[in-house]
C-alpha cells in the first residue's frame, strides 16, 4: 500500500488540441451564426429542431431542411449558478437555460445572464446576445438576456 | 436463453480521497476478497470486464492498467466499457448467455478526487452543441428537478426526506462515505450549488471499486445452493439532443418496464442509481416503488464512485436478497445527463 503521508504532487492539465469536422448540416449552422442566424431543422412530421440536427430521434429519418429560427425564445427550464466555478465561461451569476426558440419545437441549452434569479421563471422570454468575435461555435451566441 | 445468476458482489469502502493509493490499489482487495469467498482464481474467469472512464483519470487507454490488479498470464479474454459497470456487467452477461462463458468476473472503478469532476463530465457530452458551455452535472441535474417540482410531479419535501432517508439508511452499508445524519434545517441551511439543488442534494466525490462475479446456471450451483438469478434486463437510452427530450417522462425508462414486465412482479427491495434527491422519489414514482423499501444502502447520495454506483445499486440489490427474506429485487443503473440512459434489473432469489 502506498503511504499517504508527503505525498509529492505535480499539476497536470489536460487539453484537447483537436479540431473536429462539423460535418455538413451543422457547418451550416455554425456558417448561419457569423450572420447573427439561429438555424434549425424541419423533419417530415412539420417538428422544427433547433439548434439543428442532423436526424430526428424519434421518426429516425436524416435531416436537411434547414429554417431560421429565434434570436427571441421562452425558458424551458433552467438552473441558477449564483457562484460560479472556474470552468463557467460567465463569472458573474447566471443561469443554465433550455430556450425554446420562436419557431422551434426543442429547445437549446445555453446561458441567461445580466438578470437576478427572481426574474427567471418558466416561461420567461429571452433573446440572444452575441459575441463580439465569430469562431463558429456554438459560444458565438454570447449568452441570453432577458427581453426588455 | 442461458441463465445467469450473480455469485458474489464486494465493494471497497467509498473513500473522500484515496490520495496516493492508485486504481490498480482500489481495484486488487475487492477482486481478491471476491476469489477468496469463492474459493477459486482468476484461472477459473472465462470472461473478464471492466467499466471505467479513462476523462477521470486523464490518460488514454488508462483502463488498461486496471488490469494490473488482475492475472493476466496465460492469456485472458477481456474487455471494457466506458461506461458505469453495470453495462460490463451486461455485456458479461451477453458473453455467458452466448456460451462464449461460464464465469465472468466484473470490476469498476474511478477516482474523482484528482479532478474536477464538473469540468470533466462536460466534456463527454455532445462537443458542438453542449460542451462548449461547459454546463456541469449538478446544473443539468438541476434544469431536470425544476421541470419535475414545476409540474408537481415531486416536490420539496420528498427532496428532503430523500436526503434525509439516505443518511439514515447508510447505517446499512458499511461501505458508506457520508454517514452524518441530517435534519430538515441543516439541509435548508446548506450551501446553494446550482439552484434548485443545494450540497445535500448532490452526491459527495467519492472514490473506490467494485467487483461482481456471475456465472452461467450450472455454474453457479457449484457456489451456492441460492443462487440470485438475472431475471430480467433491459437498457434504453434517449436523445443526446437534451432539449429535444421530455425531461418529465422518462421514455426509455416506460419501454423498459414494458419489456419486462415489471408491473406483474411484487419487489421486495430496489437499489436505484439516483445521484441526485430529486430522481428518488420521481424514480419511485415511475417505477411504482411506494410500498418498496429503496435504497437500504443510502444510495448515490451517500457514496457514489463514478463507473461503479450502477453496478453498486446492482450489488447491492444483490446483497439484500442474499441477506433476508426476500425474492424480488429491482436495480437501476443510470448514465447521462438527466437520467439519460437506464438500465433496469431484475434479480430474483430461487429458493
Amino acid at each position: 500500500m502506498s503511504d499517504q503521508k508527503d505525498l509529492l504532487r505535480a499539476p497536470f492539465e489536460l487539453a484537447y488540441n483537436y479540431k473536429r469536422s462539423s460535418g455538413p448540416l451543422m457547418s451550416k449552422f455554425f456558417d448561419a451564426l457569423a450572420e447573427q442566424k439561429i438555424l434549425g431543422t424541419k423533419s417530415s412530421t412539420g417538428k422544427v429542431y433547433a439548434p439543428a440536427a442532423e436526424f430526428d430521434p424519434e421518426t429516425h429519418e436524416s435531416l436537411s431542411d434547414l429554417v431560421e429560427v429565434g434570436p427571441g425564445g421562452v425558458i424551458e427550464s433552467f438552473s441558477w449558478i449564483e457562484e460560479p466555478k472556474h470552468h463557467h465561461l460567465i463569472k458573474n451569476p447566471f443561469a443554465f437555460a433550455l430556450i425554446k426558440l420562436d419557431g422551434a419545437d426543442t429547445s437549446m441549452l445555453h446561458m441567461v445572464t445580466e438578470c437576478d434569479e427572481e426574474d427567471l421563471k418558466i416561461g420567461s422570454r429571452v433573446t440572444a446576445n452575441w459575441s463580439a468575435t465569430i469562431e463558429n461555435r456554438i459560444t458565438d451566441i454570447k449568452f441570453f438576456t432577458l427581453e426588455k | 436463453m442461458r441463465k445467469v445468476a450473480i455469485v458474489g458482489y464486494a465493494q471497497h469502502p467509498i473513500l473522500e480521497n484515496a490520495g496516493a493509493l492508485n486504481e490498480v490499489e482500489l481495484i486488487m482487495p475487492v477482486v481478491h476478497q471476491l476469489f477468496d469467498e469463492l474459493g477459486i482464481s482468476q484461472n477459473n474467469i472465462d470472461f473478464t470486464c471492466s467499466g471505467s472512464c479513462d476523462y477521470l483519470q486523464g490518460a488514454a487507454f488508462a483502463f488498461v492498467e486496471g488490469l494490473s490488479a488482475i492475472q493476466t498470464n496465460p492469456p485472458i479474454k477481456e474487455s471494457h466499457v466506458e461506461m458505469d459497470a453495470a453495462w460490463a456487467m451486461y455485456e458479461s452477461m451477453l458473453k455467458i448467455q452466448m456460451g462464449d462463458a461460464d464465469t465472468a468476473l466484473i470490476y469498476g472503478f474511478g477516482k474523482s478526487s484528482p479532478g474536477r469532476l464538473d469540468s470533466i463530465i462536460s466534456l463527454q457530452m455532445d462537443p458542438y452543441y453542449i460542451s462548449p458551455l461547459w454546463p456541469d452535472r449538478v446544473s443539468l441535474a438541476a434544469i431536470q428537478a425544476r421541470v419535475l417540482l414545476e409540474k408537481n410531479i415531486i416536490t420539496p419535501e420528498q427532496m428532503i426526506t430523500a436526503v434525509i432517508e439516505a443518511r439514515t439508511n447508510s447505517k446499512n452499508n458499511k461501505n458508506a462515505l457520508v454517514t452524518e445524519l441530517v435534519d430538515k434545517e441543516a439541509y435548508l441551511a446548506s450551501e446553494n450549488i446550482s439552484s434548485p439543488l443545494n450540497e445535500f442534494d448532490c452526491p459527495p466525490i467519492s472514490d473506490g471499486s467494485s467487483a461482481m462475479i456471475i456465472a452461467s446456471e450450472e455454474k453457479a450451483y457449484e457456489f451456492t445452493d441460492h443462487p440470485i438469478f438475472i431475471e430480467g434486463i433491459d437498457h434504453r437510452i434517449e436523445s443526446s439532443n437534451i432539449g429535444s427530450r421530455d425531461l418529465s417522462k422518462p421514455s426509455g425508462i416506460l419501454a423498459s418496464i414494458e419489456q419486462l414486465k415489471l408491473e406483474k412482479i411484487k419487489f421486495d427491495v430496489a437499489e436505484l442509481h439516483t445521484q441526485f434527491s430529486h430522481e428518488v422519489p420521481y424514480l419511485q414514482s415511475v417505477l411504482n416503488l411506494s410500498d418498496v423499501p429503496t435504497n437500504l444502502s443510502g444510495g448515490p447520495l451517500v457514496g457514489n464512485v463514478m463507473m461503479c454506483a450502477g453496478l453498486d445499486a446492482i450489488g447491492k440489490t444483490y446483497e439484500s436478497l442474499k441477506s433476508h427474506d426476500f425474492t424480488n429485487g429491482l436495480a437501476h443503473a443510470s448514465s447521462g445527463p438527466c437520467l439519460q440512459h437506464n438500465m433496469l434489473v431484475h434479480l430474483e432469489k430461487k429458493s
